[in-house]
């Protein structure tokens, strides 16, 4: 019947819609950046009317972008999807680079140097250019698009951490004695020695701070921008070198020995948090773009993912690992020996074994990044480097102006003076960074007001005034000994109630003095005031 | 198995020819862009110190004349023309954009007291002290050169001799009828040599005029016996009078909200008021530490300027109590008349030194055309120090002008003097019984009453 088909049809169309009406909110709502200002509690008519109007156009600007997604995104994720019985985490290496296009299967390669490892290895904020040291001095830069070297050069002296500063030109390096600053030719730009023996490094490049942990487990900030030492802070937690930034509010977390992790910023001598996460020191920590999540893991056998809006274990996983990295889509690596897992998280932060790797018999893996913006893992080991694809691991669409893994000298020149007109301050650097331009809430308890202590002593008194009352034989029920009883009951219930708010009150009753009992008029007030 | 990673082609990101423009992706993700408010404060912070880098809002200087100006007014038919009148009885037109006199009037025996200008802009009306209303057929100004020398305007068209001295005059918007002030009010036809009618209510001297933009009947003067007064030409007497502490040396309405109008008075302060409900101000405008002089609304009726005889000039908000912006040069005396370009971008001052200075509206705009991109980065900036205003540190170095010293040491003396009266206010209130001295609002307190 043509009627019944057309109907069901439309019934389907119905539903599509309400298909993509939920998914254009799911959409929306990433953009909206949490919820709208409850406006139904305000009284200033003036202020709500503005507030209103601010929220629609939040609301307004949310959607557009969640409709302009379409256009402005080109690129889909990867992903990595089992048929039948299979399972992603048996999917060999192998297979993967048959599977993928040309240009993906060159991106995964295997380095051999046997000579100057182990190494380590850093990339840049835009994912273009990897950093590689080996332990032994020897230093490289890579161009991952084009896969050509950049420059290669031997320090002859441990190399025990490298890291790029805000582009590709400057990069650091943590060596035996001192950490130097080398420009993209190799050239030795600066020996910075104010940072001792420096084990670890990491750079804030929204604050252009280049941090340190060094030996004796003494935190150094240093502005590269005005060479100028913003902050020295020794930890006194003993020496460390596990140390990563939270992307999400440029807050260092540190793992020590005791099993604590720590978290710093540079205006505070004292550590933000401290959290005992493993019993036995702690191995490797890692921090997810969101903020929200750490990985951290311990010589206790345990992975431990904390969330640290509640500084409460979410999960906890019986393995070991010596580094650990969160991919921008939220993949988890783990690196143990020559053994690679990468988790992923299927729902309710619950993370599943995902994919599994495993390194030569021998090779010990000391670094584990994903590389951003693309689907690959970038693997330091004892006998060279490796790169494997992890599909769906990384971001698929940038952003022009944010970071550009295809940027020409000109926007990379465009983008050096951009972030250094709105370099931030250190005192920017915060647990929560969107508390700044907020109202910091009053510590004091709220009184009550005279009114409403009078409106709640009135309540009380009529609930004291309408108990039944039992019925008593031998006179005792007497219209009088009844009334009697009741006045009994209120005085009861209303003392009760003042003594309860004397005590909130909080403070002794100050004894009075004999001047302030008689109570001046008005206008031999000030006097009074002045002779005490 | 299905898998795929995420592959990008250069060729796809990249242009193809060099003259092509570079190709731009966006990914408006929040997650992308960390710590968000603190860039945004950071921008904000410099903007509001590149604001004040860039503020300059002195243009220049018209000189010529050789007294003190008196009066100014604009020609509504040509934006960049004003008409100045000087106490030695000269009257110049003067092109703003070149910053050149154009057109010198022969002008009075005395001093220029009042200039108007007819609504198509033909006709100029001036009056003085020499008793005069004189009447001047402006010169067709496009044809005029900008590059030419001085032009000498013929005769006025027309001189009516009156009673008295004349104090202020003004055009009334789309008619023929203009209005003079001095001993009386008096209301003239354009094309008659006698007043229509005069109005007199009280015996002192009327200092201003001002017709209503939106009503063209009705029309508001300041006296100097301290008073306001509102007539209305329908009907044969003055309608409304209020009378205040200090005499109002100018006074004008909001072109935008005709029922509102401003007036500039002796005591410092601006008091903007609701021409229907006169027994309050609505804003106190506080801020010069002298006499204001004279005061101009843009035609957006937002914000007034006010010229004072502490040689400032300041812009206010039309609901803002203190003001926005204070202008000042090493070289200008006390101001005697502003006004408002009708574009809303120029402010012209004219002042005791004999000279016209143009200034800026807005101290930090960047003249001339600006590219969209340059006006969209403008906007965003704005946008930002908007909304970080109240942070202390953005406060702090928005809210900042520098003062020359008098002025600052002035404006420290008043407001010693106003806190010591205060207190001895509060003192008084305080000996006396309860409720017998009631506590009255600034808005009220300059005002003694109002008549019907």
């Amino acid at each position: 019947m043509p009627g019944a088909k057309s109907a069901t049809d439309q019934k389907a169309m119905e539903l599509g819609e309400k298909e993509a009406m939920d998914e254009m909110e799911k959409k929306v709502q990433k953009y909206s950046r949490g919820q709208a200002a409850n406006l139904g509690a305000l009284r200033d008519k003036k202020l709500k009317g503005q507030l209103a109007a601010r929220e629609k156009l939040y609301g307004h600007s949310a959607k557009a972008a969640a409709q302009a997604e379409k256009w402005f995104m080109p690129t889909e994720r990867g992903y990595l999807e089992p048929e039948g019985l299979e399972k992603t985490y048996r999917f060999q290496q192998d297979s993967i680079v048959q599977e993928v296009d040309i240009l993906s299967s060159r991106k995964a390669f295997d380095m051999i140097l046997p000579l100057l490892g182990p190494y380590t290895i850093g990339y840049t904020k835009n994912g273009r250019y990897m950093l590689v040291g080996g332990r032994k001095g020897h230093l490289a830069m890579m161009d991952m698009l084009n896969m050509e070297l950049i420059k290669e050069f031997q320090v002859r002296e441990t190399v025990r951490d490298v890291a790029f500063l805000h582009n590709e030109q400057l990069f650091a390096v943590a060596q035996k004695k001192y950490a130097y600053i080398y420009d993209r030719d190799g050239k030795e730009i600066h020996c910075i020695k104010e940072h001792g023996k420096s084990l670890k490094l990491q750079f804030l490049e929204k604050h252009f701070l280049l941090a340190s942990i060094n030996s004796f487990g003494q935190l150094h900030y240093q502005d590269i921008s005005t060479g100028e030492m913003v902050a020295n802070i020794r930890t006194g937690l003993g020496r460390t070198d596990v140390m990563r930034v939270n992307p999400y509010n440029a807050v260092i977390g540190l793992g020590h020995a005791g099993g604590k992790v720590t978290m710093w910023k540079p205006t505070c001598v004292k550590p933000l948090v401290t959290m005992l996460c493993h019993h036995g020191p702690v191995t490797a920590i890692a921090f997810d773009r969101s903020g929200h999540l750490m990985a951290t893991a311990g010589v206790d056998r345990k992975i431990k993912l904390w969330d640290l809006r509640k500084y409460e274990v979410i999960n906890s996983y019986a393995a070991r690992a010596e580094s650990l990295d969160f991919s921008q889509k939220g993949l988890l690596a783990c690196s143990n020996g020559s053994q690679l897992e990468i988790f992923r998280d299927t729902g309710g932060q619950d993370y599943k074994i995902y994919m599994k790797h495993r390194m030569v018999k021998g090779y010990q893996v000391g670094t584990v990044l994903f590389r951003p913006y693309e689907d690959i893992l970038g693997i330091g080991h004892s006998m060279g480097l490796s790169s494997i694809l992890v599909p769906g691991s990384g971001e698929p669409n940038f952003d022009t102006f944010v970071e550009n893994p295809i940027e020409t000298s000109k926007q990379r020149r465009e983008k050096e003076v951009q972030s250094l007109l709105s370099k931030l301050q250190p005192e920017t650097i915060m647990l929560n960074p969107n508390m700044i331009a907020t109202v910091r809430p009053s510590r004091k308890k709220e009184k009550k007001t005279k009114k409403e202590i009078e409106d709640e002593v009135e309540d009380v008194v009529e609930a004291a005034k309408n108990t039944e009352m039992k019925k008593k034989t031998k006179g005792r029920s007497k219209a009088s000994k009844r009334a009697k009883k009741r006045e009994e009951e209120v005085l009861k219930a209303k003392r009760q109630l003042m003594e309860q708010y004397k005590e909130s009150d909080g403070r002794p009753e100050k004894k009075q003095r004999v001047s302030d009992e008689v109570e001046l008029p008005k206008a031999l007030q000030r006097f009074a005031k002045s002779r005490q | 198995m299905r898998v795929k990673v995420i592959s990008r082609s250069t060729d796809d990101f990249t242009r193809e020819r060099s003259q092509d423009l570079q190709k731009v992706f966006r990914n408006y993700d929040p997650a992308l862009r960390t710590q968000e408010k603190a860039v945004e404060y950071t921008r904000a912070l410099n903007a509001a110190k590149l604001e004040k880098i860039f503020a300059k809002p002195f243009i220049g200087a018209m000189d010529g004349h050789i007294d003190a100006i008196s009066c100014m007014a604009k020609n509504p038919n040509y934006l960049k023309a004003i008409f100045s009148g000087s106490m030695d009885g000269d009257i110049r037109l003067w092109d703003i954009a070149a910053r050149k006199t154009v057109c010198q009037f022969p002008g009075h025996q005395g001093a220029v007291r009042g200039l108007a200008t007819s609504t198509d802009g033909d006709l100029l009306v001036s009056c003085g002290v020499d008793c005069t209303v004189r009447m001047w057929k402006v010169p067709m100004l496009k044809m005029v050169d900008t590059n030419d020398a001085i032009g000498d305007a013929s005769q006025p068209s027309a001189i009516y001799t009156w009673k008295h001295a004349f104090w202020g005059v003004d055009h009334q918007w789309d008619g023929n009828l203009f209005a003079t002030v001095g001993a009386q009010v008096d209301v003239w036809d354009q094309n008659r040599s006698e007043p229509v009618s005069s109005f007199e209510w009280g015996k002192d001297t009327v200092l201003s005029v001002r017709f209503n933009p939106g009503e063209p009947d009705v029309l508001i003067t300041s006296a100097s016996d301290r008073s306001i007064t509102l007539y209305d030409l329908r009907m044969s007497s003055p309608a409304r009078k209020l009378i205040m502490k200090t005499r109002c040396n100018s006074i004008c309405w909001n072109p935008r909200e005709p029922m509102n109008f401003t007036a500039a008075n002796e005591d410092t302060n601006c008091y903007s008021f609701d021409a229907r409900k006169l027994d309050e101000a609505r804003v106190v405008h506080k801020g010069h530490v002298s006499a204001v002089m004279d005061i101009d609304y843009s035609p957006t009726g937002r914000e007034f300027v006010t010229g004072s005889y502490d040689r400032t000039i300041r812009i206010f908000q039309y609901n803002g109590d203190h003001s926005r912006e204070i202008y000042h040069t090493k070289r200008m005396q006390r101001v005697f008349c502003v006004k408002y370009t009708y574009d809303g971008t120029y402010l012209v001052s004219g002042s005791d030194d004999t000279n016209l200075r143009l200034w800026k509206s807005k101290a930090s705009e960047q003249l001339g055309v600006l590219l969209p991109r340059e006006r969209r980065k403008q906007e965003y900036l704005d946008a930002v120090k908007e909304r970080y205003k109240h942070l202390p540190e953005v406060k702090r170095i928005v809210r900042h002008r520098h003062l020359p010293k008098p002025i600052y040491k002035a404006a420290n003396l008043r407001r010693t003097i106003i806190e010591a009266e205060n207190r001895k206010e509060e003192r008084r209130r305080a000996h006396r019984a309860p409720g017998s001295m009631p506590e009255q609002p600034f808005r009220k307190r300059r005002i003694i009453k109002e008549i019907e």
